[in-house]
């Protein structure tokens, strides 16, 4: 009742500088302590339930206002897609010049339609070894996602099916991680893990170090690798971005081939060690 | 199949994709150029038409919808308690509506397709009709698809019933590109940073700016970049005034000595802008149409749709120059007032780009605190959905009405915040709300996803219920590192800054990175859209509908 009272006297000499002398000036009151307007605290109702029905319907055409909800609702939901080149690249390899190229594409959002295709040759040979996957992608959280398909190998060695499962995202310290694990169609299993990071140097300049890990429980044809720790790579490649999406780089790649692919590669008489300077692009669209 | 085949097809679906989101449409002889800036228009019976060409950017042309001919469309001159009949004729190819932004009217009157009226198709039109209530500085702008990123908005300016009419202008902000909203939108679902020209370097680290080593590890570890103030920039935004891109500027005449009212309105799609005349202080007289007790400042942030009246009187008979600095400091629009034509002010340069800090991420701990704080601990917010949407809940979201907005802090001026505002006039409804609800504003940066709640439009079509004529505080809580400019349509609600029977009536309020604010507000019976009004966030998902319904047709929810 006395704050009824109190909102009244206010409302009657409602002048802005009432307002404002009181908030200041004021003794602390019982009455002038107590809150008005947007200084009360609120109470504790319930809400209400919801409705299900749209209060438009009473003017309008429901069916049409149905119809303009589903074309709202759909506003903005996609579908996004993206080509992605992550390396397509030259290898300066003393006189064993060769090539490689890794990218992928995708369609949706959440969930996603994801093609990616790797591989790598020699320079005036056929191609060694490539490598198709196609696969579903769900987002798990915000950074990342689950993946499971299947991969078509082709090139030298027997051409293999894979089913795959992978998680792909970022990892702190924003770290780009892709770790696969595959079975293929001769019961054989292996897993890949690619890490790498972008390093700012300039607002133009990036300096991206990538590692990737090969592991096989047993020797694989199809990459003509070897069981074990089947093949390690480490590579620092420098880009600079004309635009996000057109940057070429140059930078330095190691590759070796422990243990068993190191025995396997030396029989065919390749080097199971190599390092090289390498030219490429990067670039998405 | 080879790999090559492959591959090229997919080349070749994906440019397709891109060829189809990149242009707008091409520039020809069938295009018509737009005016920048339309005339007035008066009356109780008035027709706008929307069409698609092209507006003329410092002179490169860029696709573009305008009404009736112009960007922006013809401001609306009307008077506070006269009729109104707006026929909207839609020449455009695609659905298309108008909402009259700010204004109180009927909820079928309001604009929003899929809410609130059917849409107007291609070729058709629509006869709005409502009672002009109240008056101020207000706007209107297409709530269909990307057409207000495209040009599709105008001004609206009612005189009070009584009352004098002084020397004004009006200021219609935006943003415009050279290339479609949809293809920004593909570029940021790719890459949330794509925009952002002014990211941490190395070269920035050793040269001592920016943030020092191990706060970068910190953001690093989070997986967030402190230099994320605006997901799209002027990287490929220009910032317009009444349609006139910054190398051409718009010019304004003043009288000096006399005061000059400037309706200030920002209708950006996706920019917040800091405004301020060197040399001139700013009384800020009105806010989102509202008259407040004058208040003189040297800066302000305005939100896409937000409204100010800056009164300004310049002393000197010389040019002064009107900044309108996007927030991330990429671009500027610009105007300048001048007692003479052709005089041309001095611009200043951009000031460097701010950065986030820990309070901007809802984690700013008070010392010695012990507490441990996690990123995304969904208890701190049982009604979020978390999932891959949500990259962060803030875990002291502190109210943040009184910071003036992101870099303002500091600066050594006057810089508006909401606690500055007081309404000359009480506010109509002095009740103690209720109850309160309250919204999280939610998103993922990296995924490019935003929503309330964790959940888009798409994913919940579950409106916020309200009961007609009860008294609710809504408690908006920002669990992004974003500013969000929130509008609730056809209300004018009240901030709750302290100020009480004054607290200062607003339709769109900007919730702080990290932060939170309330405002009270009796609902008026009808669906309303209420949604972040940074257009591309809103496309994404961070939009509701709020029911209202009388109380008798409610249920009451069991407790
Ligand atoms: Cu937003």
């Amino acid at each position: 009742m006395r704050r009824l009272a109190f909102i009244a006297l206010t409302l009657a000499c409602a002048s802005p500088a009432f307002a404002q002398d009181h908030a200041h000036d004021a003794p602390p009151a019982a009455d002038a302590a107590d809150p008005v307007g947007t200084d009360q605290p609120a109470g504790s109702a319930s809400a209400p339930s919801m409705a299900h029905n749209r209060a438009a319907d009473r003017y309008y055409d429901p069916v049409a206002m149905a119809r303009a909800e589903a074309a709202m609702m759909r506003e903005g939901g996609g579908p996004y897609g993206a080509a992605v080149l992550d390396l397509a690249e030259y290898r300066l390899n003393r006189g064993r010049d060769s090539y490689e190229w890794e990218g992928e594409g995708w369609v949706g959002d959440l969930n996603r339609f994801v093609l990616r295709s790797r591989g790598e040759g020699e320079v005036g040979q056929k191609l060694d070894h490539g490598e198709v996957e196609a696969a579903y992608s769900r987002a798990l959280t915000p950074w990342w996602n689950v993946q499971a398909g299947v991969r078509q190998d082709f090139g030298q060695g027997p051409a293999r099916t894979h089913a795959m499962v992978a998680l792909e995202g970022l990892a702190p310290y924003r770290f780009d991680v892709l770790a696969q694990a595959y079975l293929s169609d001769r019961g054989e299993v292996s897993a890949r893990l690619e890490v790498s990071a972008d390093q700012r140097i300039t607002r133009k300049l990036v300096l991206q170090p990538r590692g990737e890990v090969l592991l096989a429980a047993q020797d694989l044809p199809g990459q003509r690798l070897g069981a074990g720790l089947s093949s390690a790579e480490a590579g620092l490649r420098l880009r600079y971005e004309f635009t996000r999406k057109f940057a070429p780089y140059v930078g330095v790649n190691w590759e070796w081939l422990p243990g068993r692919s190191g025995d396997l590669a030396r029989l065919r008489g390749d080097s199971a060690n190599s390092r090289g300077l390498v030219l490429g692009l990067h670039g998405w669209f | 199949m080879t790999l090559s085949d492959l591959d090229r097809r997919t080349l070749l679906r994906a440019t397709g994709a891109a060829m189809l989101l990149g242009a707008g449409w091409p520039a020809g002889a069938s295009q018509p150029l737009f005016a920048q800036g339309g005339a007035a228009l008066s009356g109780e019976e008035i027709t706008l038409t929307l069409s698609k060409g092209h507006l003329p950017i410092d002179g490169k042309p860029a696709a573009a919808i305008a009404i009736n001919g112009s960007v922006p469309g013809p401001t609306l001159r009307l008077k506070q308690g006269q009729q109104l009949r707006l026929t909207v004729i839609n020449e455009l190819d695609e659905d298309a509506s108008l909402h009259w932004h700010g204004l109180l009217l009927p909820f079928q009157m309001d604009g929003v397709p899929g809410v609130s009226f059917p849409g107007i198709p291609p070729r058709g039109r629509f006869t709005y009709e409502f009672p002009v209530t109240q008056s101020g500085t207000y706007w209107y702008h297409s709530h269909s698809g990307f057409q207000e990123l495209m040009g599709a908005y105008g001004a609206i300016v009612i005189e009070p019933a009584e009352g004098m009419p002084a020397a004004e202008q009006v200021l219609v902000l935006s943003d415009h590109a050279f290339v479609h909203p949809a293809h920004i939108l593909h570029n940021l679902k790719q890459d949330s940073d794509y925009y952002n020209r002014q990211p941490s370097t190395l070269q920035g680290l050793l040269q001592g700016q920016g943030k020092p080593l191990a706060e970068r590890l910190g953001w690093a570890k989070m997986r967030m970049d402190p230099g994320d103030i605006s997901d799209v920039s002027g990287a490929v935004l220009r910032y317009l005034v009444n349609g006139h891109g910054p190398q051409e500027g718009w010019n304004a005449l003043f009288t000096p000595g006399q005061p000059l009212r400037l309706r200030v309105i920002n209708a950006a799609g996706m920019s917040f802008f800091n405004l301020r005349i060197p040399g001139l202080p700013l009384e800020v007289i009105a806010a989102d149409g509202q008259d407040v007790r004058p208040v003189s400042v040297d800066e302000l942030q305005i939100g896409p749709g937000e409204t100010y009246d800056l009164r300004v009187t310049p002393p000197d008979s010389r040019a002064y120059a009107f900044v309108a600095e996007s927030a991330d400091r990429s671009g500027m629009a610009r105007a300048t007032l001048a007692p003479a034509a052709g005089m041309k002010a001095e611009f200043p340069p951009l000031r460097p780009r701010p950065l986030l800090t820990m309070k901007d991420m809802g984690m700013d701990m008070p010392k010695g605190s012990s507490m441990k704080m996690t990123m995304r601990d969904g208890s701190l917010a049982p009604q979020v959905a978390m999932g891959p949407g949500v990259d962060m809940i803030s875990a002291m979201p502190m109210d943040r009405t009184g910071d003036p907005g992101v870099g303002l802090d500091g600066l050594g001026h006057r810089v508006l915040t909401y606690h500055d505002l007081l309404a000359l006039n009480p506010m109509p409804d002095t009740r103690a709300p209720e109850r309160e609800v309250e919204v999280h504003l939610t998103g993922s940066m990296e995924r490019y996803m935003w929503s309330m709640d964790g959940k888009t439009m798409r994913s919940a079509h579950d409106p916020l219920p309200f009961r007609t004529g009860e008294r609710v505080r809504v408690t908006l809580v920002n669990d992004t590192m974003m500013a969000h400019p929130i509008h609730l349509h056809g209300h004018l609600f009240d901030l709750v800054t302290g100020q009480g029977l004054h607290a200062p009536r607003k339709h769109t309020v900007t919730v702080q990175p990290g932060g939170k604010a309330s405002f009270d507000v009796t609902p008026e019976p009808g669906d309303w859209a209420f949604h972040c009004h940074l257009f591309l966030h809103m496309a994404m998902g961070m939009m509701r509908v709020a029911q209202v319904r009388p109380a008798k047709d409610m249920q009451v929810h069991p407790a």
